[in-house]
């Protein structure tokens, strides 16, 4: 589903972010606070435009009186929220996520097409991942090949469902779904058939650029081509919504 | 020239390309400043033949692929105060570790057999026994410094070495990345 259309008439509270005093909308989450007041919040499933999924946890956040931690995507701001987005325990956490996505698949950056312009790649990089510290599944996974204008690698996705979204909510045609559980988790097209087979994908390549690794590409690119655009998304995310 | 006393550094490189020994080579002329500083005692790059007891700084490039490989590891580790892990074969595997998704008889089948028209045959003599799964350097023994890159670049090369040699320890995080 799209997120919820904002209401005209609601509440503002106030609250703290890494001891800054702000005050933000209530029905905004603590992610959108964050980037309105440009407190970076590392993420790679969320992406502004489309509906919140919670799956990475890479933007995990520490609230005070909380002994859990909270995603910043998928909680609304509260009166009087204290909030930390950068701690140790935060670093650490985030740190591992990010060294669990790369040893469940076969993330080789250096014969990606994605190499330099991966969000995870990215992410890794910031969070000071210089190395795995658990053994690598080594794991198969296949590469669908079959439409003619872009590709399906397995062994790149990192199950953000971005695609999904997208596919759903903006160009409305849900030809991505997910199927399967835990590390047999899938992203599929239609009934899981080969996707240049199926009969909903418009070829439009929304899914394509809002993948934030080397998992959905075009066809032909080469090692360290694929360089996406997501410009696009808020700007159709507002006239879906205008609608 | 400096007056401190040199630190000896042991390189080899394991299943990899030797393009992060050719990265080292593309520091060019601070090159000379380091042999000021640093003292190759063993490298594919020197002639010495056996390491010596006491490195302090060890350097492997590429994976742990066959039992040559676990081997000089081993012995990296055992002989060397410091060991760093170069380039991303070493760090993670990278296309070496590619082979991990087929069966190692069918890996050599096609090297060997399928894809060679004259006298198919798997050579057992004079070339070490390869392992069924490869594994990155820490994945067999303890690493000290961990340096990605395919390969990483002679600066971050640089960096580190300027950082060891300051008795520092190195952040490779600020210079390179995977599949930099």
């Amino acid at each position: 589903m799209p997120p919820p259309a904002k209401q005209p008439n609601v509440r503002v509270v106030t609250l703290t972010i890494d001891g800054r005093d702000l005050s933000a909308r209530a029905d905004e989450t603590i992610i959108e606070v964050c980037r309105e007041n440009q407190i970076p919040i590392p993420s790679l499933c969320y992406l502004e435009g489309l509906s919140v999924w919670g799956a990475c946890r890479l933007c995990l956040v520490e609230l005070a009186g909380q002994g859990r931690l909270l995603a910043a995507c998928s909680t609304r701001v509260t009166e009087g929220m204290q909030i930390q987005t950068n701690t140790e325990k935060l670093q650490r956490y985030r740190r591992t996520i990010v060294e669990l996505l790369f040893a469940e698949r076969n993330h080789v950056c250096s014969v990606c097409v994605s190499n330099g312009h991966c969000e995870l790649q990215h992410m890794a990089q910031k969070c000071g991942v210089d190395h795995v510290r658990v053994p690598y599944r080594q794991a198969s996974y296949p590469v669908d090949s079959s439409h003619e204008m872009f590709r399906l690698d397995h062994d790149r996705c990192i199950l953000c469902t971005r695609c999904v979204r997208v596919c759903d909510e903006i160009e409305g045609a849900h030809t991505w779904d997910v199927m399967g559980r835990g590390s047999d988790c899938r992203v599929i097209t239609d009934m899981a058939q080969p996707w240049g087979e199926s009969d909903t994908c418009t070829s439009c390549g929304k899914c394509v650029q809002v993948c934030p690794t080397g998992a959905l590409v075009k066809q032909g690119t080469s090692v360290g081509e694929m360089v996406k655009d997501q410009h696009f998304l808020p700007i159709l995310a507002r006239r879906r919504l205008a609608q | 020239m400096s007056t401190s006393p040199k630190i000896t550094v042991a390189t080899t490189w394991l299943d990899g390309c030797s393009g992060c020994h050719m990265s080292f080579l593309d520091m060019d002329e601070r090159l000379i400043e380091l042999v000021q500083q640093v003292d190759i005692v063993y490298s594919p790059l020197v002639d010495t033949k056996t390491l010596p007891d006491h490195v302090d700084v060890g350097i492997l490039e590429g994976s742990i692929s066959s039992e040559d490989d676990l081997e000089k590891a081993h012995a990296f580790r055992k002989h060397c105060k410091i060991l760093v892990s170069l380039g991303d074969c070493a760090v993670n595997g990278n296309v070496p570790a590619m082979r991990n998704h087929f069966k190692l008889a069918d890996v050599v089948d096609h090297a060997y057999r399928d894809t060679v028209t004259v006298q198919p045959q798997i050579p057992t003599r004079g070339v070490p026994a390869l392992l069924s799964v490869v594994k990155p350097i820490h994945g067999v023994v303890g690493v000290d410094v961990f340096v990605p890159g395919c390969p990483p670049s002679a600066d971050a090369i640089w960096y580190v070495l300027s950082e060891l040699i300051a008795g520092r320890t190195p952040d490779p995080s600020t210079v390179t990345r995977f599949g930099a």
